[in-house]
């Protein structure tokens, strides 16, 4: 099996806070990781340390056997990873000043040099595929939180990526629009996507992860399949995290 | 002993031609200084917020400095105290642009600066993760979206130089109130002449703030 992602030994600070401590974490190609957490457990962090909008201080990264260095890294190998690394974010962040159909059109064009017509053409068939095809020409303040979320997922697909983050997705979204989110990355899981996934969708987490890890104050201290994690919990935290966020 | 004034009309209208002469030298001082002005202010705007100290450092100077010191001064040492510096003399429209150009480009760096950083981190993240460089995720993603809420202070800042190009009448150059002195000095009609100055002003920055106005309005519509 091919290894997507590997951290070996990995440690990063905000100034003296220690927010991951000697983290060492591999991917599989085709695997859906799903990271759990309390608030500041230091799961963001990690999956923004893959695709380098944070730098890590010591240890190894190496994505899809782009080697990034800790500190600010190579500009150059930092490009490779973020050309097959897509990420979605808890605000979605589209581009308000483009349409949903330009704000996915805009890195082809860019970074790939892909054609007008042959951008365009993908942009569609993803908005299709994530279930709006029809809001190709409105603007992302036009379009309900899930649906532009939706239009985010597309965006980070229009990339071609092997590897999709997730950086607590649905947790912007009114609750009648989680649903329509977490259908779109069930389907892409099914279809092979590499996946890691912050969330709080204890429900997402069990039926679509291959593998759960729940971060403590920094610190992997538990990690397995989600009947494992979820059931037969080893870890004392994992047992209180769960009992409280499980509870209602 | 009864005090009458009248407003005499007849002054006022005879004044227009005279007065409208300088029109052209204040326009070509307020958008010629503007422009430069502008381009000054994209770069020192964007210097000033600048990782490295040694791009930061000078840009904050400049800006301290002129927008730290009054206008009139400025012009001032421009015409009466860069001669002595640059060894020929430099002629009263060169130093009004100059004087616009550098006043204003400090304060367009400031609005260039709040506007950046008006934009929310997460556009540019997003703009990285996709794979953009630093610069394409600027330009074609945080500059946009910066400039649009850059209009209306850049207007404010274009009405506030154009009122400002009022001052350089102390170095001569034949801009409105300037026309006006010399009008008056022949015909002692100070009210009138005055009133038809302020309207030519008024008319002036009217048309630029309704040309604003409907840039803005295009601008937010494609929000």
């Amino acid at each position: 099996m091919t290894q997507i992602v590997k951290m070996k030994g990995m440690n990063k600070y905000f100034g003296k806070l220690h927010v991951l401590k000697n983290i060492d974490l591999t991917v599989e190609q085709g695997e859906v990781v799903v990271i759990i957490g309390a608030s500041g457990s230091g799961k963001s962090t990690l999956i923004r340390c893959v695709n380098g909008l944070e730098e890590y201080e010591s240890g190894t990264l190496e994505v899809d056997s782009h080697r990034l260095a800790p500190k600010a890294g190579n500009q150059k190998t930092l490009a490779d990873i973020r050309k097959e690394v897509g990420m979605v974010f808890q605000q979605f962040n589209l581009f308000p000043h483009l349409t949903v159909k330009k704000n996915i059109m805009l890195a082809p064009m860019k970074v790939k040099n892909a054609s007008q017509v042959v951008a365009k053409a993908t942009a569609e068939r993803l908005l299709d595929r994530v279930g709006i095809g029809n809001q190709a020409d409105k603007y992302p303040s036009q379009l309900s939180g899930g649906q532009q979320q939706r239009v985010a997922i597309a965006r980070a697909l229009a990339m071609e990526p092997r590897l999709m983050l997730f950086d607590e997705p649905t947790s912007a979204l009114d609750p009648e629009m989680i649903g329509e989110v977490l259908d779109v990355m069930r389907e892409l899981a099914k279809e092979g996507m590499t996946m890691m996934v912050v969330t709080h969708e204890m429900g997402f987490a069990r039926e679509v992860a291959d593998r759960v890890i729940y971060i403590h104050e920094g610190q992997i201290v538990e990690e397995g399949n989600p009947a494992d994690v979820f059931d037969n919990p080893q870890n004392e935290r994992t047992q209180a995290f769960l009992s409280r966020v499980l509870a209602h | 002993m009864e005090f009458q004034f009248q407003f005499d009309w007849q002054a006022a209208f005879n004044a227009i031609p005279y007065l409208a002469k300088g029109i052209p030298y204040t326009l070509m001082i307020s958008f010629g200084g503007l422009a430069i002005g502008f381009v000054l202010g994209i770069l020192f705007g964007l210097l000033s917020i600048n990782k490295n100290w040694f791009l930061r450092w000078p840009a904050i100077t400049y800006i301290e400095i002129f927008r730290g010191t009054p206008i009139l001064v400025q012009v001032l040492f421009i015409f009466y105290g860069l001669p002595d510096l640059v060894g020929r003399p430099i002629d009263p429209l060169t130093a009004g642009i100059a004087a616009i150009a550098l006043n204003s480009g400090a304060y367009i760096s400031e609005v260039v600066r709040g506007g950046v950083q008006s934009i929310d981190k997460g556009q540019s993240e997003a703009g990285l993760s996709l794979g953009l460089s630093r610069s394409q995720t600027f330009w074609s993603i945080t500059w946009p979206q910066a400039f649009r809420r850059m209009i209306p202070p850049l207007g404010n800042q274009g009405i506030v130089s154009i009122k400002d190009t009022s001052l350089f009448s102390v170095i001569g150059v034949g801009e409105l109130v300037r026309q006006g002195q010399v009008y008056i000095a022949n015909t002692f009609t100070a009210f009138e002449v005055y009133f038809v100055v302020a309207l030519m002003y008024l008319a002036i920055t009217l048309t630029l703030s309704l040309l604003l106005r409907l840039l803005e309005r295009r601008g937010v519509a494609s929000i």
